[in-house]
């Protein structure tokens, strides 16, 4: 049985459909990642999971118990980190865990070693007394995730869990994740638009872009799913007409996207592509404005499946969630 | 239920911390209690009266001390004699003088020939207060100038004795009823709506919504930490406004207990009021923007600062269901007249019924979803 099973599952806001028949699977044990802009239906799906909105069809199973018919099992069986920092400021450390161990029901005997156990774990022990709002973002965010693993939860939703924190703390909230995950065997849910987070921390990453599932699977398969080895990234200073379909016959050229004058091309040989470039456009008199070779990632992923640079589609994109705003 | 319990434990460890929010909603009731209690509650004296006497009578003479006994007794009125009537009738439309008392021509003769003599007052009658004072003086005035040097023995006309049952009830007692509504309703509008509101928009109130409590349970858990937190500020004000109005035997106990019995059935009116118009707002700005309309249309059509039977049709409807109303009359009969609870049964019922049917709304409008 997979630990998340979700099944055709829409919503939509009056005549915008946030989520378009989307299905998957989470086995458990697993870190699955939702990847995909602001806006592309993301948080819509995991507060669906987590039945804060009925889906307006289709459903989900989480950990064997259906989100439309036995929202309450679910809510048991599942811990949940909301986008906003939801921890009471006013509150300590330890105090914001104890209520949410009550709300549970977590009993007497067993709330005092867990909070104990959990605040250790996010290394927040020597805080456990100070108000959450004496706390650095990351600590914060270190406070949610005790909170929500204070009924030991099987499943754990965490709704863009780094937005808003410095690389280091990331970096610290990665690993803090992973450690948990191992030691309670936990299945992990998390919805991200950093690349580099679902490419470190995720054993699978689903792409949802304007509320469908573009691809599914890890992330090496998923880069290696893609035409190329290497990606070029180059812009020209006064490029004359036709000149994408010039770059198209220079040697390893797989596949060329243009944005913005912005010139993206897929290369099995990146070297050879690169010096063919830097020929090619001496000989016609067009200006290298700048020149850049990466290998395959998830943006290029992102851009073979969707159409569009993940980092654009997040420049577009509304900042703050606006499906879930005007329905609230 | 010991959901509902986390819920209120949380927000009293909360509210333990906001000491700002406590004084916030203390400091308004008390300054406008004492401010309004001494300001309108005094009696209204030195108001400039311009005698004009153009008969210079031995009657006119007569009025004359009166007004000057009434200038140097109850202090009610300066009088200021005027030779002129055109200068004493400039000077009160240039807001130098209140009124303009004349003795015309020909008033000694009038009263020698008991031939309807009379004084003329010529007031400014844009402030109500002062011009009904001083009419009130002036006609006292004459009154006295009527009464027979010797009063018979037994009196031939019918005169009207009035009892108080009461002690005097100085304006600043009047107000504290509707401090002590106020203070609760400034905690509820405080510590219960603009929390409320503030804690949804910071999506607070999803980390509850992913836990198993129940609507009911966390409804219950709102509704019970604000009406405690309201509970606090109705004790709070009413011993310190029972302390500062001077009411007279302010802690006998079981007068104690039946103005508590009041306020936690005002504290519960309020907050499940306060929750039926909050249950669907999510802007944190509409709590801050409905404050004044909601204090204005339920505190003073109350009968907290003027009495009922004094207002227009329309204000009398929204007088009947302001739940005010109901609190500010048994905070007036338990504070003002130590009544017992037979006096106040009708409006704890009003404050239960009304409850029941703001709570069952709100309760009905809640979604246990985003």
């Amino acid at each position: 049985m997979s630990a998340i099973d979700v099944r055709q599952i829409v919503k939509r806001f009056g005549d915008f459909t946030a989520v378009k028949g989307i299905s998957f699977a989470v086995e458990e044990g697993e870190i699955f990642g939702l990847l995909g802009p602001n806006g592309a239906g993301k948080s819509t799906l995991i507060r669906m999971m987590t039945t804060l909105l009925p889906p307006t069809s289709g459903t989900a199973v989480i950990h064997g118990h259906d989100i439309v018919t036995d929202p309450d099992r679910v809510r048991r069986s599942i811990g949940v980190i909301p986008q906003a920092m939801t921890s009471d400021l006013e509150l300590s450390v330890e105090e914001n865990l104890l209520i949410f161990a009550k709300l549970y029901g977590v009993s007497r005997e067993r709330r005092r070693a867990l909070i104990a156990e959990l605040l250790e774990a996010v290394e927040l022990t020597a805080w456990a007394d100070k108000q959450v709002k004496n706390l650095s973002g990351g600590m914060r965010r270190r406070v949610e995730i005790a909170r929500g693993l204070v009924h030991e939860p099987r499943i754990f939703f965490l709704d863009e869990p780094t937005t808003g924190l410095d690389p280091v703390s990331r970096v610290a909230v990665w690993e803090m994740l992973r450690a948990i995950k191992r030691q309670r065997e936990l299945t992990v849910l998390i919805t991200t638009h950093y690349m580099d987070e679902a490419d470190k921390l995720c054993d699978r990453i689903a792409i949802v872009d304007h509320g469908e599932l573009k691809a599914l699977d890890s992330p090496l398969k998923l880069k290696a799913s893609i035409p190329g080895t290497n990606t070029l990234e180059v812009s020209f200073g006064g490029a004359p007409p036709g000149w994408g379909r010039a770059l198209e016959r220079l040697p390893g050229v797989e596949r060329i996207v243009e944005h913005d004058h912005v010139f993206r091309i897929s290369s099995d040989n990146g070297p050879a592509s690169a010096s063919a470039l830097m020929e090619l456009s001496a000989r016609a008199g067009v200006d290298v404005q700048s020149l850049s070779i990466q290998s395959t990632t998830l943006d290029d992923v992102f851009v073979h499946y969707a159409g569009r640079a993940l980092r654009d589609a997040l420049q577009e994109a509304p900042a703050t969630d606006f499906t879930f705003m005007r329905n609230r | 239920m010991h959901r509902t319990w986390a819920i209120v434990e949380r927000e009293l460890r909360r509210f333990k911390r906001s000491p700002m929010l406590i004084i916030m909603s203390m400091i308004f009731p008390i300054v406008q209690l004492v401010v309004l209690g001494y300001a309108f509650g005094g009696n209204v004296k030195h108001l400039k009266v311009a005698i004009v006497d153009q008969d210079r009578g031995l009657p006119a003479v007569r009025i004359r001390e009166l007004a000057a006994a009434a200038a140097s007794g109850t202090k009610t009125i300066d009088a200021i004699d005027y030779a002129d009537q055109g200068a004493a009738i400039a000077d009160l439309r240039n807001g130098v003088v209140n009124g303009v008392l004349t003795i015309p021509p020909g008033f000694s003769r009038r009263v020698l020939q008991q031939n309807a003599p009379k004084v003329a007052l010529i007031e400014d009658n844009t402030d109500n207060f002062v011009s009904v004072a001083l009419a009130a003086t002036i006609d006292s005035m004459v009154g006295a100038y009527n009464a027979p040097a010797a009063a018979p023995r037994v009196p031939a006309r019918a005169t009207l004795d009035v009892v108080e049952v009461y002690p005097y009830v100085p304006y600043v007692q009047y107000l504290l009823p509707g401090s002590i509504c106020m203070s609760i309703f400034m905690m509820v509008m405080i510590g219960g709506g603009i929390i409320f509101i503030d804690d949804k928009a910071r999506g607070l109130h999803e980390g509850y919504l992913v836990t198993p409590i129940t609507k009911l349970e966390l409804i219950a858990g709102f509704n019970l930490s604000g009406t405690i937190k309201a509970v606090l500020a109705g004790i709070v004000l009413m011993t310190l406004g029972s302390v500062i109005a001077g009411i007279p035997d302010a802690f006998d106990p079981a007068r104690l207990l039946r103005l508590l019995v009041v306020i936690v059935a005002t504290s519960f009116a309020l907050i499940s009021f306060m929750f039926l118009l909050m249950v669907r707002v999510t802007d944190p700005l509409t709590p801050r923007a409905t404050f004044g309309l909601l204090n204005t249309l339920l505190y003073f059509p109350s009968g907290a600062v003027y009495p009922q039977q004094g207002f227009p049709g329309w204000m009398r409807v929204i007088a009947a269901v302001d739940p005010f109303t109901y609190s500010v009359h048994a905070f007036k009969s338990l504070l003002l007249k130590n009544t017992g609870v037979a006096a106040i049964a009708a409006d704890l019922w009003y404050l239960a019924i009304f409850s029941l049917v703001t709570m069952t709304a709100a309760t009905l409008l809640f979604r246990r979803s985003l």
